[in-house]
């Protein structure tokens, strides 16, 4: 029954876009760390999402394929009176965008809205489904 | 009389069937708006409800043997199932994915009400056939 299917093609796809709004938070929360708990400056996460099939070949779901950590060098700010600060007088702060960020975050809101509405569809479908002859 | 009942019934029942299908599909779609690469997929529903009401699979599972150590793959796998068939870019993203949110969107609504139509008609057969059985009584 392909329509149950659609439950599970949702549901991944809202677990997968609550993970990237998890990672979001994160970064959004760690803007300011310094150092984090690996001695290293925090560095800003993102997800990458790939398709899986979903016991069907025409049911394609969502998982996070992998987390990965943005390379780019973190922002260096003067501010010689920081105990992290080194011999310049520089403090490495984490290279997470917050504009980048806000954007991710309103992009995974609004895909897992409609992810919630897709899923809302398919039940009420199934309950009209099994009124058929009454 | 049975065999009756079932062509009496089967063209919702196929069309409900591939309403069911498409759903999924659009789902899917919805599901990955945001995965790389990904390319949104459809049905053309009339020519799949054609091909199922004529009972012939549009699809052949039949794989392609090109060395004698390939395994053959079970034709009747997947026979039955609408060709799936990749929509046309409007415009194209950076990331390779070719979903439009704003088609999918109206594609599943549009979907679901026929899909609902679908069920009022096969709902109606079937209050036809029991007044017939009972006689109006």
């Amino acid at each position: 029954m392909s329509l149950f299917n659609i439950f599970n093609v949702s549901g991944s796809a809202m677990s997968a876009q609550s993970q990237r709004l998890n990672t979001v938070a994160s970064n959004l929360a760690n803007a300011d760390s310094a150092a984090s708990s690996t001695g290293q400056v925090y560095r800003a996460k993102q997800v990458v999402f790939s398709t899986v099939p979903m016991n069907d070949p025409e049911a394609a779901g969502v998982k996070v394929q992998q987390v990965v950590e943005d390379q780019s060098a973190p922002k260096m700010v003067y501010d010689p009176k920081h105990p992290l600060a080194d011999e310049n007088g520089y403090v490495a702060m984490p290279n997470v965008n917050a504009v980048e960020e806000m954007v991710n975050m309103l992009s995974a809101t609004r895909a897992y809205q409609s992810n919630v509405d897709t899923m809302n569809a398919a039940k009420t479908l199934l309950l009209k489904t099994l009124t058929i002859g009454q | 009389m049975t065999g009756k009942l079932d062509d009496y019934l089967r063209f919702h029942e196929t069309s409900l069937a591939l309403r069911a299908q498409r759903q999924q599909l659009l789902a899917s779609n919805i599901a990955n708006a945001d995965t790389p690469n990904y390319k949104a997929r459809d049905i053309d529903f009339s020519s799949a409800m054609q091909n199922a009401l004529a009972g012939n699979a549009q699809v052949s599972a039949a794989l392609v043997n090109t060395a004698a150590s390939h395994l053959s793959g079970d034709p009747a796998v997947g026979a039955g199932s609408p060709q799936t068939l990749y929509r046309t870019v409007q415009q194209g993203s950076v990331d390779g994915n070719s979903v439009d949110m704003d088609v999918e969107r109206n594609q599943f609504a549009d979907n679901a009400i026929r899909y609902e139509a679908g069920l009022t008609m096969i709902s109606a057969q079937i209050k036809n056939m029991l007044a017939a059985i009972q006689g109006g009584q």
